[in-house]
């Protein structure tokens, strides 16, 4: 079992009236990604402003190390790094500079501090762009260095709020891989999105939100047993299908879950090989042609549908 | 202290290394300083007042209206212009004069009588138009206005063309039964003198011509014999720091376009900390070990820097280049820097507590700088305001910048001049940060 880093207690946070954030708990270790999965409203950046004690829980607790945040802050925040979900730099100071001025507010001696901006640079892949200025760089870099401010200090825990919002494929992966490799480097990771693909490549474990609210809470594994089907037939048809043949289809060996609309049709498998024979036999059968068939596995968008209702994306 | 440092240091190096920051903090104020302050410059320091305006219209034209017009045009003060009424008067509406005077029919004739009037007594009447957005001008005009006339009119009366109006006066006094018999013999007796005095001046211009003849080629309007005059001269000197150190006019507009600037300075610092809410910049500055005081601490104190240096170049340039010295207190001088570099801070400070988005509050905050910088006399001096608006404008701090500057430097007061302006400053300093602290929202 990982060792525990962070730990968050039954967090409430109200703004007015309306409460963002209702009852959460969570845990991450060492060397592991905890994944925070919500559509926008959820109550992600909330609780991550509460981790990064940038607003005041309203109710709960959370500790790093044995450091609680509401008795020891500056402790706590010592093992905190935090990438905003905005570009949080200095646009016309160089990044080195950007980085060491990050550093100095951790107290790092002058000695290290230069030595240690070098090296998180290089750890992002920036090393040769020291002197010049984020205005100069483009979007993917500035992501890069969005967190290497927060690397300058090593701290135990990194907490991530949409880190690649607004980047394109190439540098979002490349901003994985620097990920999977703190990760790798025993750091704790806690990352909010609304992108299911991230927490998918990413995570360990995955706390689904939605309205404030821990939805479901496991491993992607775990997650997905939660849905009836693990794979999905997507089906168009000729035509729309009449309750007989949809009764038909879902009497078939390996159909779990069968969803129509007009001539749109969607099948939860258990298995998509013989699941899929079967339901085509059928439907060629009763005489229908396909115009357009796909399939797919099951994914968090899936999940958050079947628990929640609505869609992960607006 | 490293941390404290260290966004300080941040903070200097992104303002100087801002080429429009420095371009409106440090250039501008000097450019407009030195606009302002050859406009407003010293007579005895080379630089002389433009002679003012004005018509006369001479609607009497006798030989003392005359003498009076020709004392009016030799005045170096004034630029005088014969024109008839109603020219002069189109003139004064179309801005192209000051004023215009217009002396009536009669005036030659009832001027004298009016000096024994008494001040119920009837006297003529001489209209004086003014343009009434430089109402400054008229109690000039006036001043000299009467100056010349009661010289022209005394002289005129007492000399030997006065010599009717005497005798009807005495005439008057004699048959006057209302005053009491000893009053009136003296009375009568003073107009015989008076009579003697004229007849003698009349009879002998000879005796006393080369010398008579001399001094009135020298005052042109002037007749000769006696002549009333004011009791007194005057000896003008500037009451400037030391005697032999003229006015330097530009020691006023840098202090005034220094404090401007260094406010609206203020104004972009507390504007930048609603960017910094907005781009997550202070998020990341929250999430650090750091205590409220040293995060705010730290902005109160590169802005305090900012502008101590800002003041500091500003006023380099206008020692090295315009002749602008310290003419009192040194020790003073910096009091009133710093105090009014503490005062920019704080008030940066606030604008960023109560501000919503940045846009907004630059708008606002400009409108209020401005406000303050033309109620605190930096624009205009604040002499030339309505009494109440004088009163109320000790309410402003930047009054107490510029009068504390001011003091320091071409006025040449000592130390304990600077006093009041720094109390005054430190303490709107104070009660701005402290509104600032008590408002600043530290949640997003």
């Amino acid at each position: 079992m990982k060792q525990e880093l962070l730990q968050a207690q039954a967090l409430h946070k109200r703004y007015g009236t309306r409460e963002a954030v209702r009852g959460l708990s969570l845990t991450v270790g060492a060397g592991e990604v905890l994944g925070l999965l919500g559509p926008n409203g959820a109550g992600k950046s909330s609780t991550i402003a509460m981790l990064a004690g940038l607003s005041r829980p309203d109710g709960g607790s959370v500790t790093v190390g044995g450091a609680a945040l509401s008795q020891d802050e500056f402790a706590y925040k010592r093992r905190i790094g935090l990438v905003p979900q905005e570009l949080a730099l200095f646009e016309d100071l160089p990044a080195l500079a950007n980085i060491e001025l990050f550093g100095a507010l951790y107290e790092l001696p002058a000695a290290q501090l230069k030595a240690r901006a070098l090296a998180v640079l290089a750890q992002v892949g920036l090393a040769e762009r020291a002197q010049d200025k984020p205005s100069s760089f483009s979007g993917g870099m500035k992501r890069r260095l969005n967190i290497a401010c927060a690397l300058v200090h090593e701290p135990d825990v990194l907490l991530l709020d949409e880190p690649t919002a607004g980047v394109d494929p190439q540098s979002r992966n490349a901003i994985f891989e620097q990920l999977e490799a703190l990760k790798r480097a025993g750091k704790a990771l806690i990352y909010t999105t609304h992108y299911m693909e991230e927490v998918e490549r990413l995570a360990d474990r995955v706390i689904i939100m939605d309205h404030g609210q821990q939805v479901a809470h496991g491993s992607l594994a775990e997650l997905y047993r939660l849905l009836p089907a693990a794979e999905t037939l997507k089906l168009e048809l000729d035509r729309e299908m009449d309750g007989a043949l949809e009764a038909t289809l879902r009497a078939l060996p390996g159909v779990q879950q069968l969803q129509a609309r007009g001539s749109q049709l969607q099948v939860g498998l258990s298995e998509l090989g013989a699941g899929s024979a079967a339901v085509l036999g059928a439907l060629a059968a009763a005489g229908f042609k396909l115009r357009h068939i796909s399939s797919g596995r099951a994914n968090l968008e899936d999940v958050f549908l079947a628990l929640t209702g609505r869609q992960l994306r607006d | 202290m490293n941390a404290f440092l260290a966004l300080v240091r941040k903070d200097l190096y992104l303002h100087f290394s801002n080429r429009r920051a420095v371009l409106m903090s440090i250039i501008a104020p000097i450019l407009i300083a030195a606009f302002f302050g050859s406009l407003f410059g010293s007579k005895s320091g080379g630089s002389k007042a433009s002679p003012v305006p004005i018509a006369i219209s001479d609607q009497d034209h006798s030989p003392l209206t005359a003498k009076i017009s020709a004392a009016l045009q030799a005045d170096p003060s004034l630029a005088v212009q014969s024109l008839d009424a109603d020219a002069a008067l189109a003139q004064v509406k179309a801005g192209k004069l000051r004023a215009a005077i217009v002396l009536p029919a009669g005036f030659g004739e009832q001027a004298g009588r009016a000096l024994f009037a008494g001040p119920e007594g009837k006297r003529p009447e001489i209209t004086l138009h003014y343009d009434p957005s430089q109402a400054m001008v008229l109690p000039m005009v006036r001043g000299l206005l009467a100056q010349h006339v009661m010289q022209l009119v005394s002289a005129d009366t007492f000399s030997g063309q006065g010599a009717p109006v005497m005798k009807d006066m005495r005439a008057q006094v004699a048959d006057n039964t209302a005053l009491p018999a000893e009053q009136r013999q003296e009375l009568t007796a003073m107009f015989d003198s008076i009579a003697r005095v004229q007849e003698r001046s009349a009879r002998a211009p000879q005796a006393g011509a080369s010398s008579a003849a001399s001094a009135s080629a020298a005052e042109p309007g002037r007749s000769q014999g006696f002549t009333m005059s004011p009791p007194f001269s005057t000896r003008e000197l500037e009451a400037s720091a030391k005697a032999d150190i003229p006015y330097n006019s530009y020691a006023h507009s840098f202090a005034g376009m220094g404090v401007q600037f260094i406010l609206m300075m203020g104004v972009d610092i507390g504007v930048a900390l609603l960017l910094m809410r907005r781009q997550g910049l202070w998020q990341r500055l929250r999430a650090a070990p750091l205590s409220k005081a040293r995060l705010l601490g730290s902005r109160i104190a590169s802005c305090t820097l900012i502008s101590l240096i800002i003041f500091v170049l500003i006023y380099a340039v206008a020692m090295a280049a315009f002749g602008v010295r310290v003419q009192g207190s040194w020790l003073g001088f910096a009091a009133v820097l710093l105090a009014f570099s503490l005062l920019t801070a704080s008030f940066g400070l606030l604008i960023a507590a109560l501000g919503k988005s940045p846009e907004a509050t630059r708008g606002l905050a400009i409108l209020a700088t401005l406000l303050m910088v033309m109620l605190g006399g930096a624009w205009v001096p604040s002499f030339v305001f309505p009494e109440w608006l004088q009163t109320a404008s000790l309410f402003i701090p930047t009054r107490w910048a510029v009068d504390g500057l001011d003091a320091m430097t071409w006025r040449g007061l000592p130390f304990s001049e600077a006093l009041a302006p720094v109390g005054v400053m430190l303490g709107f300093a104070l009660a701005f940060g402290a509104l600032a602290i008590a408002r600043f929202s530290w949640e997003e």
